[in-house]
């Protein structure tokens, strides 16, 4: 009976190496073949990184013999990516792609990664220049400024009181846009525009709306609420059309057609642009595999060629720009709206 | 005489005191922002608030038994998510089903909590921890991170809460019914007013013969269904359903329930004294934005508004030994 139990142990001990080694030996596979490339965004859940990945997958296949690793903290918070990037930075993936919750408070953590000769780009919202190889701008930051303004000056007929809405107070991108959108109402042809006031809803519905009602109450006059973040430009449609000023105040700016749709419809939104977050995701993704893989360097001035998309050009701060973005109204929010 | 029992009112009750705070409040914004005190915009801070009144009376039936319950932002993110995809697949539902839903919803959920704190027996801040994390976690797995969009959601669900009935919104007419509910609950039940001997003396509870664990079941429960229906509430109200609903709200909750008098060791607080710490809180918040200061000072401004508030009301809470049976008018004067 002894002699039994002694040898079931062992059996089970066996079986147990045995089977441990093949899935070690399949993992080791795994990384000797595929390049791995982590997408690494703000936050799980939003619509926006979610296309972004489809993009990334796409790519990966278009590329073969890549893995592409989607991933975010389930808040979009710096200390939960920093967290992530340790994380992946253990697991020696071949690069990471980043859009950061903040612009500097990532740096150490993505130096560490980068001594350890991973490829560290990021896109959307940037890292600073000593953090990672590569910034892939959505489009120009001075586009997305004229063109939120242009959207505004057509919605309020070319003249009166706008207000910026945007997310938190430390947003890199969301900084850079409002400060574009300034130096665009600077010039004289926009001079009947004029800027109220700047207010922040921490890309939280409640708080976006709170700020918005905020500002129909100090401003009886205003006409368009501009909101360069998904949240909340949906809140503030929403807030307008609670407050049945649909009509008197339109709201612009840059969202999803899918979660802008049902606004379009209500009247509260006229018009509002997008770039192609499959196309962001896919450019990203692939200029990332390019880098890590020494078929292209990110030096100012050179160019990497990232499939259907053409050739990015590396600026001087190492940045590199997509297009213009795209808007969309009442003619054909519909068209996308199942899309992303 | 009349100034004695002005400054005993004042310093011994607490409800009084706050209710000046914000009448106090409201002028000095109004002095900024004159429109504010008008009758439309003072009706829409309530209707504003309606959803943090009535959580914030469930989590004081919890923190009355001496627990708390950290997971009802997330039991309103897992439920609103839930009644959305509903709304979703069947748009043809009457909005009662939606109501009804949602509550049972809210109600299973908080029910887990109970199981696991009265039955099992581990402490609460410990259950609802993990249930916090576990309910947004579901939320992720229940839509994929997908948000549900106003496009998506049928008109039935999302006009409901801001359509008016005799000219408030059905927003504010739902706290108006569920909290005088919760009043007469605590004060006129058996089972409500065990709830303070639970927390104010768990011995004495005991061997006058209060089913403990039972009661504790039902609060977890209570404050479940309550949070689920807030769930409804909440993502048809702002018409989008997406993962990080109402994210960090029960910190806002529990605020409002230590503003209103509610004390953390059990035993103590009226849901009058919460529905004025919400109330004091939901002021603050939409008049902040009215103000037009900079982002940075407005959370500074709040948490020092929050803070004069708590010590202003800590000074009134010198109470000596446990409160297990209501206190006779007479004997404070």
């Amino acid at each position: 009976m002894k002699r039994f139990i002694s040898l079931a142990v062992a059996s089970v001990a066996i079986s147990f190496v045995v089977a441990s080694a093949a899935i070690f030996s399949s993992i080791a596979g795994a990384q000797a073949q595929d390049v791995r490339i982590a997408m690494l965004v703000k936050s799980l859940g939003n619509g926006f990184f979610d296309a972004a990945n489809k993009g990334g997958l796409e790519a990966a296949a278009e590329l073969g013999n890549v893995k592409l690793i989607f991933t975010a903290p389930t808040a979009p918070t710096a200390e939960g990516q920093i967290e992530i990037i340790n994380n992946l930075t253990a697991q020696n993936v071949d690069a990471i792609v980043i859009s950061a919750n903040d612009p500097t408070a990532l740096i150490p953590a993505t130096q560490r990664a980068m001594a350890r000769g991973i490829t560290v780009i990021s896109f959307d919202s940037g890292i600073a220049q000593e953090g990672r190889k590569m910034q892939l701008n959505p489009s120009n930051n001075e586009l997305i400024g004229i063109k939120q303004i242009q959207m505004a000056s057509d919605a309020a007929g070319g003249s009166g009181e706008i207000a910026i809405l945007s997310a938190t107070a430390q947003a890199t991108n969301q900084n850079i846009w409002i400060e574009e959108m300034r130096k665009e109402l600077a010039k004289p042809n926009r001079s009947s525009l004029k800027l109220v006031d700047v207010v922040f809803g921490d890309d939280q519905s409640d708080k976006s709306y709170q700020e918005a009602q905020g500002l129909f109450a100090r401003f009886p006059d205003l006409k368009v609420i501009i909101a360069p973040t998904t949240v909340g430009i949906a809140a503030a449609a929403q807030a307008v059309r609670d407050e049945k000023r649909v009509g008197k105040v339109f709201v612009t700016g840059l969202g999803l057609p899918s979660e802008m749709a049902g606004h379009v419809d209500s009247g509260a939104v006229k018009s509002f642009a997008i770039w192609n977050p499959i196309d962001l995701g896919y450019t990203a993704t692939y200029a990332a595999y390019q880098i890590s893989q020494g078929k292209a360097t990110s030096e100012p001035g050179a160019s990497i060629p990232v499939g259907r998309m053409g050739t990015l050009s590396i600026g001087a701060t190492g940045e590199a720009a997509m297009a213009e973005p795209f808007t969309y109204d009442a003619s054909n929010v519909n068209d996308f709206k199942d899309i992303f | 005489m009349m100034a004695n029992q002005i400054r005993a009112l004042l310093t011994k009750r607490r409800e009084p005191a706050l209710a000046l705070l914000i009448g106090v409040l409201i002028i000095l914004v109004g002095i900024r922002a004159p429109f504010f005190i008008s009758l439309d915009s003072l009706s829409g801070v309530l209707t504003d608030t309606s959803i943090l009144m009535m959580l914030a009376c469930a989590e004081m039936l919890v923190i009355l038994t001496r627990g708390i319950d950290l997971s009802l932002a997330a039991n309103v993110a897992l439920t609103g998510m839930a009644m959305s995809l509903l709304s979703m697949t069947y748009p043809d539902l009457p909005v009662l089903a939606y109501i009804v839903g949602s509550m049972i919803v809210g109600l299973g959920l908080g029910a887990f909590n109970g199981f696991f704190v009265a039955i099992v027996g581990i402490p609460p801040i410990v259950v609802t921890l993990g249930t916090l994390s576990m309910f947004r976690g579901l939320v992720f797995v229940l839509s994929g991170g997908q948000w549900v969009n106003r496009h998506e959601m049928p008109d039935t669900y999302q006009m409901f809460p801001m359509e008016t009935f005799l000219g408030l919104p059905h927003l504010l007419w739902i706290a108006i019914i569920v909290v005088p509910l919760l009043w007469l609950f605590t004060n006129h039940t058996t089972a409500g007013r065990s709830l303070y001997a639970i927390g104010g003396n768990p011995q004495a509870a005991r061997y006058v013969g209060i089913p403990i664990a039972a009661r504790l079941f039902m609060v977890y429960a209570l404050a479940g269904m309550i949070s689920g229906l807030c769930g409804y509430l909440w993502t048809a109200r702002f018409a989008v359903a997406y993962t990080e609903i109402a994210l960090g709200f029960e910190l806002v909750v529990i605020a409002a329930c230590v503003i209103g008098g509610v004390s953390i060791g059990g035993g103590v607080g009226t849901i009058p004294g919460v529905v004025l710490g919400a109330l004091f809180l939901g002021l603050i918040a939409n008049a902040l934005p009215v103000m037009g200061w900079s982002p940075f000072w407005k959370q500074a401004i709040s948490g020092v508004v929050i803070l004069a508030a708590v010590v202003l009301n800590s000074r009134s809470n010198k109470r000596q030994g446990k409160l297990i049976v209501r206190r006779e008018e007479a004997s404070s004067s």
